[in-house]
């Protein structure tokens, strides 16, 4: 199948979790096997939106037990004879082969997929920065020739895109080399804030010049963490940025004799 | 059902709770980093052909541009 596949390279690979997680939306087209009435389809459909239970389809990577999965919207595009054209936005780990299955099912005349291509994945769209590997080869060639960097950044994207989607905590200068050390990041350190973070979401650090310094998890609340003085607000998970970008600033105990 | 909004259309407010400014001298902003990091801490928005696999277009694309690791944020099975 076709569509966006996001490609991490060298260190921004550690991002790649946050894709899996992350949303997708396909467009797909669905073959019906029998003549269905236009209005019958769209109450079908409806029923298919929200949470919905799935077993994965024989050939899925992952073992078959029922799962649930949200389904962000089914949009009706087209209808060609008994061929449909749907743009489904879902939850990962949703597979849009047995939700076409599955709708075949509730109209009782069967039903398959017939073609699919992804258009999202998390922040990942088709737009003017998705390549095609004829692209990336062109790119990179003239960047060889010319050594014009702006051939590389036409098209690649700094790994602080794929966060996108996920809430922001924004840090102090001072407290950022601490972070790359692994130290946990206290309410002192912080500048600034996403509304909408609770406690154990999955939330980025960033500098104050919009560099990625880790993936960490929320102990408190957007509410609580504007009102503490001191103590952990989020713990790290996976630090991004090299140690010693920034200066370090804190203190060492003295060695004892 | 009700309706669950897409990850995607969610709208953040940014909340302040201090102020405090960057020293230009330390770091820089992700669309201006320098070569080699642009490409170390790069992600290309790949618009996958059908056909070959998911594995087989990332190995591809380590070596057209000659990086060590690459991986790919979600299959697109075949």
């Amino acid at each position: 199948m076709s569509g966006v596949l996001p490609i991490a390279l060298e260190e921004a690979t550690k991002t790649i979790q946050v894709l899996l997680e992350s949303g997708k939306e396909y467009v797909c087209i669905m073959r019906l096997h029998s003549d269905v009435p236009e209005d019958h389809l769209k109450e079908v459909l409806m029923e298919f939106e929200g949470k919905i239970y799935q077993r994965p389809p024989a050939r899925a990577s992952v073992k078959r037990r029922v799962r649930v999965r949200r389904v962000y919207y089914i949009d009706l595009l087209e209808i060609e004879g008994r061929d449909v054209l749907l743009r489904i936005g879902c939850q990962a780990g949703t597979y849009v082969r047995k939700i076409c299955h599955d709708i075949g099912e509730v109209l009782g005349c069967g039903a398959h997929m017939q073609e699919l291509r992804r258009t999202r994945s998390g922040p990942f769209t088709e737009d003017e920065k998705s390549v095609t590997l004829h692209d990336i080869v062109y790119l990179y060639g003239r960047w060889q020739e010319t050594g014009d960097l702006e051939y590389l950044r036409r098209f690649i994207l700094p790994m602080e895109e794929t966060l996108k989607l996920i809430p922001k905590i924004y840090v102090r200068d001072s407290a950022v080399d601490a972070l790359c050390h692994g130290a946990h990041l206290t309410a002192p350190g912080v500048v600034s804030l996403e509304a909408g973070i609770n406690k154990g979401s999955m939330v980025a650090l960033l500098t104050l010049k919009g560099e990625a310094i880790s993936l960490a998890t929320a102990t408190a609340t957007t509410k609580e963490i504007l009102q503490m003085n001191h103590g952990i607000v989020a713990i790290n998970n996976r630090v991004l940025m090299p140690r010693g970008t920034y200066p370090k600033m804190w203190r060492t105990r003295q060695k004892r004799p | 059902m009700p309706r669950i909004p897409a990850p995607w259309t969610i709208k953040r407010e940014l909340l302040i709770k201090s102020e405090s400014e960057t020293d230009p001298n330390f770091g820089c902003k992700p669309e201006e980093r320098p070569y080699p990091d642009l490409i170390r801490y790069g992600v290309i928005n790949l618009d996958k052909p059908p056909g070959p696999s998911s594995h087989e277009i990332v190995a591809w694309v380590r070596r057209i541009l000659g990086v060590k690791h690459a991986g790919h944020g979600g299959t697109l099975e075949a």
